[in-house]
């Protein structure tokens, strides 16, 4: 038999170099816009250049007779193709406002962007060119983009048949909460805004959809969601969930972007059945910015109620969250994944939050990095500062003060975290930064009056994610399950192929995932094989989002192992005629208890699975085992970060100088990668922070409509990254957490708080996001004069 | 991003892009197309032609000629940058090509394009003003030499007639003056928020300067007031604080114009300082 060789090393927590990286970084992946079927035709939408207008009509002759035309269509064309709208998954409450949205606006446009009409054509460029040839006519209507004035009386409404701006109110409250309010020493009350964030994935959005002679369908999407797209059809479009097939192949990042069901997605379907062929649609990067969902967008009143001595007692957040136009797939539920951590990672016993969803003429919202997480973080580490200020306190001690000491802890919002270690996370970042040293450079720039004054700022968080329970999933009244599903399946030769429910789109679970197999069934990790990201092959996950799939997939995954495990021992103790319970297992090999040399490879066991020669009576051959895991609890990664800044205190020109992160994110799979995510999770957080803001004017009209205003930052701007790790484990087998958001988390705050903490002796209390030379020369001036 | 149609002829000398040009309607010369490709891209620009003049290697030079410095319009960003002649006589011209954009952008875009494009947001031009310098082009009736301060006249506009070819720029060496180029962007990617170019004469202070300012108005200005102020005898501090009068910059993304006037104040005391500090010796940079 020549079986595979029983591996010697062990994976886990080893730096493997990632298995995707021979492919991606050779310029050799299969992104969706690389997939050519013959006969494709081309897609072009004719998208509203007003924040909201009537639609009188739409000609289409001009674009039909132009060159390579196939067929051009209105969105009343197409309306009665569609069943359903694009569906919205998260109703957050009873009467909540959920007006229709279809993929082409019909009497309405509602949002600059918004799609009217579609052209096909032979080619991307002819399409596109005659897509300039649609006559729409357009009736202006007044328009609104703030959240704030678009609640005032009479302010234009974006859905007239709704009746306001107000989505839904959702709030969550503890018993007595006013009078906790009522009895503190200290109250302090900060108002926030957040603005829009462009995610601005290196791969634009993309589609192929194809229609099979009986009415089969294929969609290739860069999306992180194949099997919620493939649910999503069938409500939008009819067609049975069992006769579509989602790819998702080589996804370029998605940031949450891609967790969407949208409109170009099911055009594309739509016209491919009408047409015949297939038919594609990339995006470009411009028309991303309007027609790819943004993220945050939330104004924020937080209050924390205290005693004298630094006790938190009590903690209100108000939030004004926009929806945009229209509800995407969790639009409204982006706040609620943030609901439950208002008192992060700190011992506060009574809890109130509330959040108002409200409608504006904008492109729509949802999940994006940290969905909801970063939004509470970013208020709440602000006005930990603020609160230290206030009574006089170290924002350090402050917080060391209020920190959760014991665990499992539950919260006053009613979840349990399960495993941290809040003092060791903030301790070792103390030893990493050396605080005295940043403070004395600080104190000798105040006493020279050196124009470039520095600072630093802290951010201690805790996240949920491991999204999620499904238990709890109903009874926040999201429409699905939140569990995964993994397949391990052994080949007769010994190697090891996995089929995972989640979708990786650049995080390089085909590594992590084939190290955590690789240990449990002592294989090498290049003999795994991970398979992910197709309808066909994994018939039903939840996807990847959320930092789910180690936290729920992995432990599918590993409970799959465990039961290819089980089934192995079957075997071996029928073969060797001992008992099980007489068989230890380590590292791939079955060893009878107190006789070292009667042993038996977990890839022998395979073979004879497939065999079948000699298999205990009744057993089924083969061995492949799936498991489905709904996880009982979320996990709580934790962390904290310090940044230190240089402020040029007469230009505004703020510079980060250096990024401390100490995380918790449970066992460490794959070291390398958990500084990769935390290094673009930082990353995005100190962009939110310094350099990106999506800004409408007041009607509507996007002001950042291409790269060179919607400010991305690279290494340039940059300065490498300290990031170290403690381990506490998670209440799960392999003790992870999660790790693909905590550094977006974490950032935002650390870096305001430290610009703020370099102006303090000015009197500086607070620079609006994102701390533009100009914002922050504005709040300089204010204080001076 | 994809540009409407157009269609694209290779120039394979000066001579032959004149002649291709024609009248210049409706035709655009392409060099490096860091400027122009992008304004197609999101079809600002419609050209019906392109003549590619990228490929005249003959117009890719740094020479020196007596007192002056020559330049080939279709030189790269990052060879005036790298070159030796620059550095030793006109360091303001081969540091602030240094400072153009990113990497990418420095090995495509070239210095002609960079003047001929006449965008007041970019670096060249307020050095090549601040240096009296001279810009040469080439129509089917021979050249014609344009002093810097009569060729910038508007936003991408400049005195460049549709069909001549920009073929050199002349600069002054500058001898014992020193210079500052000081920039304020945002990213490394960024056009300049403002930025200052200033040319002191003096020895280790000021007894003249050329100062010209970035993206403070519809073209590259002088800071006349400025100018004159120092020449007066004013010291750097109050000369600088007359930098924004009688500017109107533009508000955008970046920056008000309260705050880029703001701006223009602070960067010209800087960078007077800093060019009065390099005055006097030989200064060699970049
Ligand atoms: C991301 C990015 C960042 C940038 N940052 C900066 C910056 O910080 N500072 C800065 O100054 N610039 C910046 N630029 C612009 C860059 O310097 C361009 O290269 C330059 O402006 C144009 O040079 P080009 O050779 O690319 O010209 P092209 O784009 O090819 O042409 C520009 C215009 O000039 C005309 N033209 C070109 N050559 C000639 C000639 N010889 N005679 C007559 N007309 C001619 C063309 O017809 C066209 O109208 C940036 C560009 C990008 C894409």
């Amino acid at each position: 038999m020549a079986v595979a060789e029983t591996a010697t090393e062990t994976f886990v927590g080893t730096s493997v170099k990632r298995k995707e990286d021979a492919s991606l970084l050779r310029g050799r992946g299969t992104y969706v816009d690389n997939l050519t079927l013959p006969a494709t035709a081309y897609m072009a939408i004719v998208r509203s250049p007003y924040p909201r207008a009537r639609i009188t009509s739409v000609n289409l002759d001009a674009a039909r007779a132009a060159e390579g035309v196939v067929s051009a269509f209105s969105g009343t064309d197409l309306a009665d193709d569609w069943k359903g709208g694009l569906p919205c998954a998260w109703p957050v409450t009873e009467d909540i406002k959920m007006p229709p949205h279809y993929p082409l606006a019909t009497d309405e446009a509602r949002y600059q962007g918004d799609g009217v009409a579609v052209v096909v054509a032979e080619s991307r460029a002819l399409a596109k060119d005659a897509a300039e040839l649609v006559g729409v006519e357009y009736e202006p209507l007044p328009s609104i983009a703030g959240v704030e004035r678009a609640l005032e009386e009479g302010a234009p409404l974006v859905h007239e048949d709704v009746g306001t701006n107000e989505c839904y109110v959702w709030k969550l409250e503890t018993d007595d909460f006013s009078a906790a309010l009522d009895a503190a020493d200290v109250v302090v009350t900060r108002r926030y805004f957040q603005p829009r964030l462009i995610p601005s994935a290196i791969e634009p959005r993309a589609v192929v959809a194809q229609v099979g002679p009986t009415g089969d369908v294929t969609i290739w999407s860069a999306t992180q969601i194949p099997h919620i797209l493939r649910f999503a059809t069938q409500l939008v479009l009819g067609i049975p969930e069992s006769k579509i097939r989602v790819i998702a192949p080589d996804v370029g990042g998605g940031f949450g972007s891609k967790v969407e069901v949208y409109a170009e997605d099911q055009l594309a379907v739509t016209l491919a059945r009408r047409l015949g062929r297939p038919v594609k649609w990339t995006e470009e990067r411009a028309e991303a910015h309007v027609a790819t969902i943004h993220g945050r967008d939330v104004v924020h009143e937080l209050t924390f109620a205290a005693t004298n001595d630094g006790t938190i007692t009590a903690v209100k957040s108000e939030a004004w969250c926009a929806m945009g136009a229209y509800l995407q797939l969790v639009t409204p539920g982006v706040p609620l994944l943030g609901a439950w951590i208002y008192s992060g990672p700190y011992a506060i016993p009574n809890y109130s939050v509330t959040f108002t969803g409200v409608f504006t003429n904008t492109t729509p919202t949802d999940a994006y990095r940290g969905a909801g997480r970063p939004e509470a973080t970013y208020v709440l580490e602000r006005t930990m500062d603020a609160l230290a200020r206030e009574l006089e306190m170290d924002p350090i001690e402050l917080r060391q003060k209020n920190f959760v000491k014991e665990f499992p802890y539950t919260m006053a919002s009613g979840l349990t975290i399960d495993a941290g270690d809040y003092d060791a996370t903030l301790g070792r970042l103390l030893e990493l930064l050396d605080l005295d040293a940043i403070r004395a450079d600080q104190a000798a720039r105040r006493e020279s009056d050196d124009p470039r004054q520095i600072g630093v700022g802290f951010s201690t968080y805790n996240e949920m994610c491991g999204l999620a329970p499904s238990r709890i999933l109903g009874a926040i009244r999201y429409a699905v399950g939140g569990w995964d599903a993994a397949t391990v399946r052994f080949q007769p030769l010994g190697s090891v192929q996995v089929v995972v429910g989640t979708s990786p789109h650049g995080q390089g679970h085909e590594t992590t995932f084939a190290q955590i197999v690789a240990d449990q069934l002592g294989v090498d990790v290049d003999d795994v094989e991970v398979l992910h990201g197709d309808t066909a092959s994994s018939q039903q996950g939840m996807d990847t989002y959320g930092s789910r799939s180690l936290a729920v997939g992995g432990i599918a995954l590993w409970n799959a192992g465990e039961k290819i495990i089980g089934k192995a021992r079957k075997i071996v103790a029928h073969q060797l005629e001992v008992a099980e319970d007489d068989l230890d297992y380590a590292n791939g090999t079955f060893t009878v208890k107190g006789s070292p040399d009667r042993t038996m490879g977990i890839r022998e066991a395979a073979f004879a699975a497939h065999a079948a020669h000699d298999l205990p009576d009744g057993m089924e051959p083969g061995l492949e085992q799936t498991a489905v895991f709904d996880p009982p609890n979320f996990s709580w990664p934790a962390g904290a970060h310090a940044a230190v800044v240089e402020v040029d205190t007469e230009t505004g020109d703020t510079r980060l100088v250096r990024y401390v992160a100490v995380d918790d994110v449970g066992t460490a799979v794959n070291p390398m990668i958990i500084d990769g995510q935390v290094h673009g999770g930082v990353t995005q957080g100190i962009a939110a922070a310094l350099f990106e803001e999506g800004a409408y004017d007041e009607e509507g009209n996007l002001l950042t409509t291409t790269m060179a205003t919607y400010l991305v930052p690279s290494a340039a701007e940059l300065p490498s990254y300290e990031t170290d790790r403690i381990e506490t484990r998670a209440d799960n087998p392999l003790g992870v957490k999660g790790v693909g958001e905590t550094g977006t988390i974490a950032a935002a705050p650390a870096v305001i708080n430290a610009v703020v903490d370099a102006l303090s002796h000015l009197g500086v209390t607070d620079v609006g996001l994102p701390a533009t030379p100009e914002r922050v020369w504005k709040a300089i001036e204010e204080v001076r004069t | 991003m994809i540009p409407a149609g157009f269609d694209y002829e290779v120039a394979e000398s000066v001579e032959h892009a004149i002649e291709l040009l024609g009248n210049g309607e409706d035709t655009k010369l392409l060099a490096g197309g860091h400027s122009l490709l992008p304004a197609m891209k999101l079809r600002l620009a419609r050209p019906a032609l392109l003549v590619d003049v990228g490929r005249l290697n003959d117009l890719a030079y740094v020479k020196e000629e007596g007192e002056t410095i020559a330049i080939g319009a279709l030189t790269r960003h990052k060879d005036v940058a790298s070159s030796p002649e620059l550095r030793e006589h006109c360091a303001i011209v081969s540091y602030t090509a240094g400072h153009v954009g990113d990497p990418q952008v420095r090995h495509r875009g070239t210095i002609g394009g960079s003047l001929a494009h006449g965008d007041p947001a970019s670096d060249l031009p307020s050095v090549i003003l601040a240096l009296h310098g001279e810009l040469v082009a080439r129509g089917p009736g021979g050249d014609r030499a344009i002093p810097a301060g009569e060729f910038f006249t508007g936003v991408w506009q400049t005195a460049l007639a549709p069909h001549e070819v920009l073929v050199e720029i002349r600069v002054p060496k500058l001898g014992a003056a020193g210079w500052s180029y000081t920039k304020m962007a945002r990213r490394a990617q960024d056009w300049a928020t403002v930025a200052v170019a200033a040319v002191v004469h003096g020895n280790g202070s000021v007894e003249r300067a050329a100062v010209a300012l970035t993206n403070m108005g519809a073209t590259t200005l002088r800071a006349t007031a400025v100018e004159k102020a120092l020449v007066g005898g004013a010291s750097i501090d109050d000369a600088a604080a007359l930098a924004a009068d009688g500017t109107e910059p533009p508000t955008d993304h970046m920056a008000s114009s309260d705050f880029r006037k703001h701006l223009a104040r602070v960067l010209t005391r800087r960078a007077l300082e800093e060019a009065s500090r390099r005055s006097g010796r030989r200064a060699r940079g970049g």
